[in-house]
């Protein structure tokens, strides 16, 4: 168990370097003259294009830059954005209210997936199992920044069911329209693959045994054919933190949820490197750090991994 | 979870005088797109307290669907049930409820499979799966049923067994998993044990160790086995009477020492003269010609006819060869069974 957690970091690491220097390299590197930009149309003097050069070394080339950049992200300075407002603060004050949404639209996504996915392998052919189906596809087909819109139109404006917008301190109810948006992103494929795998098990040839051992139909499903389910399910959800991520930028832009995905929105819309730069590094620890408590859990649940 | 703790006697009935297993006219079926594919066509025998029956045939002749309608565990559907009875002590195990017959199994008959990896839940340890026995059908507490598991897996003389209770079906040997699903099986006491080719995973030293742990647990027990299996080598060591089944039927059954001496069946007498021997070294081996039929298409009268040497006109109608009682305690299904007996 130990070498293996100490493999994933290894990994992780190597992950970390490889997304930020992509995404670093993409945002400054294709600038033709950052210092222009950063004046925008005013003209720049001959000393100051000095002092920004050496401020931000400009003149060490890409890999150079990188690793300044690094080298203060890592002891925890995110830099300051174009606008002059410090980054850190800009993202401390924005998670919490992500968190929350994204928390409630995989709980949200993932009970349902579980439920409607499990019954509808149990009763596959049938009525619910082929509703279900059609009702995967649909989803599958509306991409999210049609479907954030609709809902917001349709379920906070029209009918009035539910706040329209959500502010930073939201509640759990006002958060609730715009998590069950975000939760369409991943509910069908999570639902698909419990089905699958649930109807897979179902065929295995220890559900045979558990059932010549006189074992009721509920304990067989409920404990024998899930935890053997779930092993799929857990690698799923940890390739759908990266699809909530960019979920949530189209979610807090529709509902306007000031959190870090409206943020970098903003950022991305303004051309705010810096802002993007140390918004996406700090979504990639977030993601590699998840996805190595998913692969943990993972061992958990199957032995085979643990103690290969 | 539902209650099927120990009353597990109370089945409604029950006849302790009646025999032990009988297995009458079973017809089994498998409804797919394809067509009917009949599995079972007529299977009957018996069995009674510490004797062992061997069910021989080739893959596909319906020995473990037979064994699966007994237990009551086949995927229904595609699988029905079209005719037949299983009776336990005088109880038709068919027409009993759900719940009713979930205390059969475990209880009364237990059953052990071929591939004791697959048929083990890789994700839970051995003593978990065993000690779920004790706590669905006995209400045990979990330091009870740890405490029965350890000594089941003693008995099946796994060694160490305190310390591999905890360990996953993956961490241990072939034969090891085997003597764990054996353990699994023999939990509850019961009266009937199915095993289907519980050795034919496992290389030949093994499986001389598995059958000899099976018989020695048989005989302390004095429980009823019914082994089923291709290999006629395991049949001839420990069968008291065999049942030779073809396309889902039995065509013959007879004590073990007059099925080797003298088979009274065709297809019996092929498969006999098709296990290589030491004094016919260097010789080919003897084959059945052609291949066992399709079962969505099993042949008119006497199934094997086409494969048959001694096949001749009435073998090719309708209706196929009843039981001919070709001598005490033997039946057979065939019309020249005095040829083939050599009579």
């Amino acid at each position: 168990m130990f070498r293996y957690i100490v493999r994933r970091l290894l990994q992780m690491i190597l992950t970390f370097f490889g997304a930020t220097f992509v995404v670093f390299a993409l945002m400054f590197a294709n600038q033709d003259d950052p210092i222009q930009a950063l004046a925008g149309e005013k003209p720049v003097s001959d000393s100051l294009r000095e002092a920004l050069t050496e401020r931000y070394h400009l003149d060490e080339g890409l890999l150079g830059q990188y690793w300044y950049y690094m080298t203060n992200l890592l002891t925890g300075d995110l830099g300051e954005s174009i606008s002059g407002r410090d980054i850190s603060a800009l993202l401390e004050s924005s998670w919490p209210v992500t968190v929350q949404l994204s928390f409630m639209a995989l709980v949200l996504a993932a009970g349902l997936a579980l439920a409607a996915g499990v019954w509808s392998a149990i009763r596959r052919g049938g009525i619910f199992d082929n509703g279900v189906l059609a009702f995967t596809l649909l989803l599958l087909a509306l991409p999210i920044v049609v479907l954030a819109p609709v809902a917001q139109w349709i379920f906070g404006m029209e009918l009035g069911w539910f706040p329209a917008t959500a502010s930073r301190n939201a509640s759990f109810y006002a958060l609730l329209l715009p998590a069950i948006v975000l939760a369409t992103t991943v509910v069908a494929t999570q639902l698909r693959v419990t089905r699958t795998s649930v109807v897979e098990n179902l065929r295995a040839d220890y559900v045979r045994t558990a059932r010549a051992k006189g074992l009721a139909p509920r304990r067989i499903i409920w404990v024998h054919v899930l935890r053997n389910s779930l092993i799929p399910f857990i690698t799923l959800i940890g390739v759908d933190l990266g699809v909530l991520m960019s979920g949530a930028l189209v979610t807090e832009e529709v509902f306007n949820i000031p959190g870090v995905g409206s943020k970098l929105a903003q950022g991305i819309r303004t051309e705010d490197g810096p802002m993007v730069v140390g918004f996406v590094s700090v979504l990639v620890i977030v993601f590699l750090v998840m996805n190595l408590v998913v692969d943990l859990l993972y061992a958990a649940l199957d032995p085979r991994i643990r103690y290969e | 979870m539902t209650d099927i703790k120990a009353q597990s006697d109370v089945l409604p009935g029950l006849d302790p005088r009646a025999p032990l297993l009988q297995v009458n006219d079973l017809h089994v079926e498998f409804r797919t797109r394809d067509g009917v594919a009949k599995a079972v066509n007529g299977a009957s025998f018996w069995l009674n307290p510490g004797e062992t029956l061997a069910i021989l045939g080739e893959s596909g002749c319906g020995k473990s669907v037979t064994a699966q309608a007994i237990m009551g565990i086949l995927d229904t559907p595609p699988a029905h049930i079209s005719r037949g009875e299983v009776r336990y002590r005088g109880v038709d195990l068919l027409k009993l409820r759900e719940t009713e017959r979930r205390r059969v199994r475990a209880n009364k008959i237990a059953m052990i499979f071929q591939d004791a990896l697959s048929a083990l839940n890789p994700v839970y340890t051995v003593g978990f799966q065993l000690a779920e026995l004790f706590r669905a059908h006995r209400g045990m507490s979990r330091a009870d049923a740890r405490r029965r598991a350890i000594e089941l897996l003693d008995q099946v003389r796994i060694p160490a067994a305190k310390a591999r209770i905890s360990d996953y079906p993956h961490q241990f040997s072939g034969g090891m998993r085997q003597r764990v699903m054996i353990a699994m099986a023999l939990a509850l006491d019961p009266e009937v044990l199915i095993a289907d080719e519980p050795t034919t995973a496992l290389d030949v030293t093994v499986q001389a160790q598995i059958m000899g742990l099976l018989a020695e647990l048989q005989q302390q027990r004095n429980m009823g086995l019914i082994l089923i299996t291709h290999d006629m080598g395991v049949v001839a060591d420990v069968a008291d009477r065999i049942s030779v089944m073809y396309a889902g039927r039995v065509v013959e059954e007879a004590p073990v020492y007059d099925i080797y001496a003298r088979p009274g069946h065709p297809y019996t007498r092929a498969l006999l003269e098709s296990i290589p021997r030491l004094d016919l070294k260097g010789q080919p081996l003897t084959a059945i010609r052609g291949l066992p039929p399709a079962l969505t298409d099993i042949p008119a009268g006497c199934a094997f006819h086409p494969r048959c040497g001694y096949a001749k006109e009435p073998c090719r109608q309708d209706p196929a060869p009843p039981a001919y009682a070709i001598a005490p305690r033997r039946t057979a299904r065939c019309h020249f069974f005095r040829e083939v007996l050599g009579e």
